[in-house]
């Protein structure tokens, strides 16, 4: 547990120091202080949009830290050669793949916390009342569904040859889910066939990153918040998902001759 | 004449270790890069490992830190296979020209490497203050990584090697690209680390340093021990220094070495 949490704290002080965060807060910062700026008609809703707007900017902006982020571990090891004298303590494959991810996971928590608190304010601001509980579960179910992000660029950093083209496909996949899994079994039942056997199957493989994003829904037109026994088993499902990434990343990793 | 007769077990051990690697390449066949390598390296022993590039020296270090698997054979450290995480307890490793995490200081990187050897925490700073003496980089122990110079970048490198007071230390070519006085500076640690009583295992491409360092060494050639023993006797029998002996154990003349070059043979590792 040791050797998992030193590693963990290298990654965590690396994303401090790194000036990548910054750079995408003040962004994120920027873009909906200058929407909030703006009021059209004394339009009462406009806190809405605000907070629609913000909460994308948020998703896109913790997608881009967990991939570049994550992608970048194991390469920057090898490519630095750090790998090296880290292996050659008693350190195991597993322990440092969990290290990473951990790592990178409570790095994505502290970048959404900011994230969320700078929500909460700005949004407090216009509507003069703030909802805590909401911003709560629905930071935890985003913190949950970047366990998975997460697990996924872990597993392409030892699949792809490049961090580049590891960044960019998980990227590529995490958008696409959010974009289209909703939508998949609907496709499927249209389709039929051998065609819509496979839509569906992948519609059941893919992980629900959408149940996360669709917390956007009681943030912003205050909906009834999901009680338990819906939080709880989506908990479970990221929980599973990310531990089912890791341990395809391990099997990988576990055999894999590393070359001086 | 009366043969010298160890008792004591050897700290670092392979018995007929093989390592192939089969070339990535359609029909590219496989390069035997070890070929049954039998070592022995006894407490308290500087030990030299010598070969031209492409010998083996490096695939052999790899098979002993766990980062290659043997193809058939055994190597074991502290009688522990070489398989099994505890089996490094007790080592401390430097490889050849490594960037470490340039975000960090340098106590930083060892606090770091301390914690992985689960070294308490009372412990764990006096043991950061020795080594960063040791190895001259106390003044800048709260300096970033990435403002070092090579020459500190190597001494910070034998720093983390030394943080868990190994009882072996596994170094592959440790004065590699550094100038003179970075040179004689890691020479000058070695030689303090032998003479507590350190185990040494080292490559180099630097003779003249293995001369005065190390007891014994092993010569390596295309995978195979060529040679092993007593610096002294190596050097007594060829009647050279250990730089002459070493080409021409390895049947190096500059024939052959043209001939090398004409058809230069893959690296496996």
């Amino acid at each position: 547990m040791n050797a998992i949490w030193a590693i963990a704290i290298v990654v965590l002080k690396e994303m401090i120091r790194r000036k990548d965060f910054y750079v995408l807060f003040i962004i994120t910062a920027l873009i909906t202080l200058v929407m909030g700026s703006i009021n059209i008609f004394n339009d009462q809703s406009i806190a809405g949009y605000l907070k629609e707007l913000a909460l994308l900017l948020i998703w896109v902006c913790s997608l881009v830290i967990a991939i570049a982020t994550t992608a970048r571990q194991l390469y920057a090891e090898k490519e630095n050669r750090t790998i090296f004298p880290l292996l050659a303590k008693p350190v195991s494959r597993a322990q440092l793949l969990l290290g990473k991810f951990f790592g990178c996971w409570l790095a994505c928590g502290g970048a959404l916390l900011v994230f969320y608190l700078f929500l909460a304010i700005v949004a407090a601001s216009r509507e003069h009342s703030l909802d805590v509980g909401s911003y709560v579960i629905a930071m935890l179910l985003h913190w949950s569904a970047l366990a998975v992000v997460v697990g996924m660029a872990l597993l392409g950093s030892i699949v792809f040859a490049a961090p580049s083209s590891n960044g960019t496909i998980c990227f590529i996949v995490a958008v696409a889910i959010l974009w289209l899994e909703r939508h998949l079994n609907t496709v499927a039942l249209q389709t039929g066939g051998i065609l819509g056997t496979i839509t569906y199957l992948v519609y059941f493989i893919t992980p629900r990153l959408d149940w996360a994003f669709d917390a956007r829904e009681f943030l912003i037109f205050h909906d009834p918040m999901p009680g338990f026994t819906v939080l709880g088993p989506a908990l479970l499902f990221y929980a599973a998902y990310a531990s089912m990434l890791l341990l395809t990343a391990w099997v990988l990793f576990r055999r894999r001759a590393l070359n001086t | 004449m009366c043969a010298v007769i160890r008792i004591v077990e050897p700290i670092l051990k392979t018995e007929n270790l093989r390592v192939e690697f089969r070339s990535k390449e359609v029909g590219g066949g496989v390069k035997v890069a070890l070929n049954g390598l039998n070592l022995a390296v006894y407490p308290g022993e500087t030990f030299g490992f010598l070969g031209p590039n492409g010998a083996g020296k490096t695939t052999t270090m790899n098979v002993l830190l766990g980062f290659v698997n043997a193809t058939s054979g055994d190597a074991f450290l502290f009688g522990q296979n070489v398989r099994e995480p505890i089996a490094r307890q007790r080592i401390g490793y430097l490889p050849e020209l490594t960037y470490y995490y340039k975000f960090l200081t340098a106590e930083e990187l060892l606090r770091f490497y301390a914690r992985i050897f689960n070294i308490p925490k009372s412990e764990r700073e006096q043991r950061i203050d020795a080594v960063l003496k040791l190895v001259e980089l106390d003044h800048a122990r709260k300096r970033q990584i990435k403002t070092y110079s090579k020459g500190m970048q190597q001494r910070v490198g034998l720093a983390q090697a030394l943080i868990n007071n190994p009882d072996l230390l596994i170094l592959d070519e440790p004065t590699s690209g550094l100038d003179p006085i970075g040179r004689m500076k890691v020479r000058e640690i070695i030689q303090r680390l032998k003479n507590e009583g350190k185990t040494v295992f080292f490559s180099s491409h630097e003779l003249g340093e293995v001369e005065t360092i190390c007891d014994r060494v092993a010569i390596l050639h295309q995978g195979e021990l060529k040679r092993e023993g007593q610096v002294s006797d190596i050097v007594r029998e060829y009647n050279c220094d250990l730089e002459q002996a070493f080409l021409r154990i390895i049947g190096h003349t500059p024939q052959s070495a043209a001939a090398a070059e004409a058809n230069p043979q893959p690296q496996a590792a």
